[in-house]
């Protein structure tokens, strides 16, 4: 079995992030860029299988600018076996990102592909669904548990009312939700021993697929700003506010 | 213009959710037409009818709608799709699953998460956790939408709108319902609730989550939320977590009680009416968007809380 495991590399979660004033974007310049975190629970659900005999191969592919082989490096760290970054300036849309990864996916034949559920830099929360409708394939999105039996796996879904357990046949595309696990910490070992593994570099130009965007950005503002209100001194102040605005 | 609105529903009861989207359809105007996909289900396209500004329902059961895997609804809704020039849903977990596919069946760019309609092709939709607002224009011909139905309001229930039963879809069968264990709690819905009142990873134990929280939101007839600290401890379900990967919630009234104010916990609940917090750090984020602050120990605060409303 062959597992593919979609990265992104995003501002780091921990950054609070600076909308630039002319309204043209987030400021990318000079800010701590690591692996979107559901994508850490991708590769490490992947790992995992391999590490139970499960899964022979784990590659890691990401789509970006050059600096994304830091991130597919750090992939290779927590135990893939090999990295193709097709290398592109422009920053895609999901749709896109989808287009390139079925070409991907057509090449390499996995029998999984897991993504996280969500980018956190654009919260689209799409590529995944868009890339097993391309493909044809089932999808068990948002997974907080994944059984892997022969031809078909269980997978439980964090849903709006729970849990929701269903069965895909692979191939499949799974997208993940932070529950399914707790990624691993890279040894200072794997980080030497993972600059040997392979990491392929194609250009997006050679993919010969449609990437204009087609949500043209009108600006990116600051949302409306809350601001600290007043500090109550007892249980008893507070029930007085609130009964004051009729809120309880 | 001829939108066609997803419903969000359990085969029996409409979830008040698909009203909300239904505004932001309106206010993009046009024919608006409500698809119940699920099976057994004319109670909900009845109730569904009743919406206003709604056309016309489309009702599509068969056994493999009925748990709303997302291959299946997205054949279907591409069967109709020559009918249509856009397609909305809640941003609920249904819709995230099912209408990227769809989009991606059309060969569009799907627009997450609208808070706000610019025009009939230009919305506003936060990203990066609600820490940036990006208004974007949609220049693909057909539209596919999600609507964060917290930005919106419900529309009335004054219409009688036909129903349409259209022939059992074909199977799809890639995918298939095994079992779900949903949690039927009597109180409010999170995403309906007027109050909701929340704990995080201080209350250290399930016991003292429940303990402490349920007179309060039983009082106060309040939906129960919690921090994604106190959901991975175990304290809460899933399906209570708010934030930017759980539940977004805009009540009158938040109170969120031992939670620190982490961005992905204020993602889900910042456009809230009337803030409080409750925490025993001075310090803690949560008291710089909280329009009034306790600094107490909860143990103490919310039983007192409690006894004095
Ligand atoms: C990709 C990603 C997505 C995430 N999505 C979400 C999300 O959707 N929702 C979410 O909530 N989090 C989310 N998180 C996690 C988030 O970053 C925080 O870790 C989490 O919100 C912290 O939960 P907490 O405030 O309960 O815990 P803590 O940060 O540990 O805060 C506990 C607070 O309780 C206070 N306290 C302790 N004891 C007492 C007492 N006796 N009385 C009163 N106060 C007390 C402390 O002072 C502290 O402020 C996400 C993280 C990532 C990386
Ligand atoms: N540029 C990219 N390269 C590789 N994978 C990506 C890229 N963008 C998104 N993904 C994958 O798709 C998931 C969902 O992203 P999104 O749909 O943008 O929220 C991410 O968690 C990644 O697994």
């Amino acid at each position: 079995m062959k597992i593919l495991v979609p990265i992104k590399r995003v501002i780091d979660y921990k950054v609070k992030i600076n909308v630039k004033a002319d309204g043209s974007g987030v400021q990318l310049d000079n800010v701590k860029m690591s692996m979107n975190p559901f994508d850490e629970n991708s590769l490490e659900e992947a790992i995992k299988l391999k590490e139970a005999g499960k899964a022979d191969e784990v590659i890691v592919v990401s789509i970006g600018c050059a600096k994304v082989a830091e991130t597919l490096r750090a992939g290779l760290a927590m135990g893939a076996d090999r990295a193709i970054l097709v290398q592109s300036e422009e920053i895609l849309e999901p749709l896109a990102v989808a287009k390139i990864l079925k070409i991907i996916a057509e090449e390499e034949k996995p029998d999984l592909i897991i993504l996280g559920k969500q980018a956190i830099d654009d919260d689209n929360n799409q590529t995944g669904q868009m890339l097993a409708a391309m493909l044809n394939y089932a999808q068990a999105t948002f997974a907080y548990k994944l059984e892997l039996n022969g031809d078909s796996a269980n997978v439980t879904r964090e849903v709006d009312g729970g849990l929701q357990t269903i069965n895909i046949k692979l191939p499949a595309i799974i997208t993940t939700d932070l529950r399914i696990n707790k990624p691993r910490f890279t040894s200072l070992p794997n980080i030497i021993k993972a600059k040997k593994k392979p990491l392929e570099i194609k250009s997006i130009a050679d993919f010969n697929v449609d990437i204009s965007p087609r949500l043209k950005i009108l600006n990116t503002q600051e949302p409306p700003v809350r601001t600290a209100g007043i500090i109550v001194g007892t249980v008893a102040e507070l029930v007085e506010k609130l009964k004051a605005k009729s809120l309880v | 213009m001829t939108i066609l609105v997803l419903a969000e529903h359990n085969n029996v009861e409409l979830s008040i959710e698909t009203a909300k989207a239904l505004d932001a359809a309106t206010q993009i105007g046009g024919e608006i037409h409500v698809l119940v996909a699920g099976f057994n289900a004319m109670a909900v396209a009845k109730q569904a009818a009743k919406l206003d500004n709604v056309a016309k329902v489309i009702l599509a059961q068969s056994q493999e709608l009925e748990h709303c895997l997302a291959e299946p609804v997205a054949a279907l809704i591409m069967s109709l799709a020559d009918n249509y020039n856009m397609f909305m849903s809640c941003a609920s977990s249904n819709g995230k699953n099912i209408m990227p596919r769809v989009a991606a069946l059309l060969d569009v760019m799907q627009i997450s998460e609208i808070i706000e309609v610019l025009s009939a092709d230009s919305f506003k939709r936060p990203i990066y956790a609600g820490n940036a607002i990006l208004s974007v224009q949609s220049l693909d011909e057909k539209k596919v939408i999600t609507v964060r139905t917290s930005s919106f309001s419900s529309v009335g229930t004054s219409n009688d709108a036909p129903i349409e039963e259209i022939a059992e879809p074909s199977e799809i069968g890639l995918s298939s319902f095994v079992n779900a264990q949903y949690s039927d709690s009597a109180r409010p819905d999170l995403t309906a609730a007027k109050i909701v009142i929340s704990g995080g990873r201080a209350f250290g134990s399930a016991e003292k989550f429940n303990e402490l929280l349920n007179p309060l939101a039983d009082r106060l007839g309040a939906a129960i939320g919690a921090s994604r600290a106190a959901v991975d401890a175990g304290y809460a379900n899933n399906d209570l977590q708010v934030g930017q990967t759980g539940k977004i919630v805009a009540p009158d009234l938040y109170i969120a009680c031992g939670i620190s104010g982490a961005i992905q916990h204020v993602a889900g609940m910042s456009s809230s009416k009337t803030i409080v917090a409750i925490n025993k750090d001075a310090d803690a984020p949560i008291f710089q968007i909280a329009d009034y602050g306790l600094v107490a120990d909860l143990f103490e605060a919310l039983p007192e809380l409690e006894k004095s409303l």
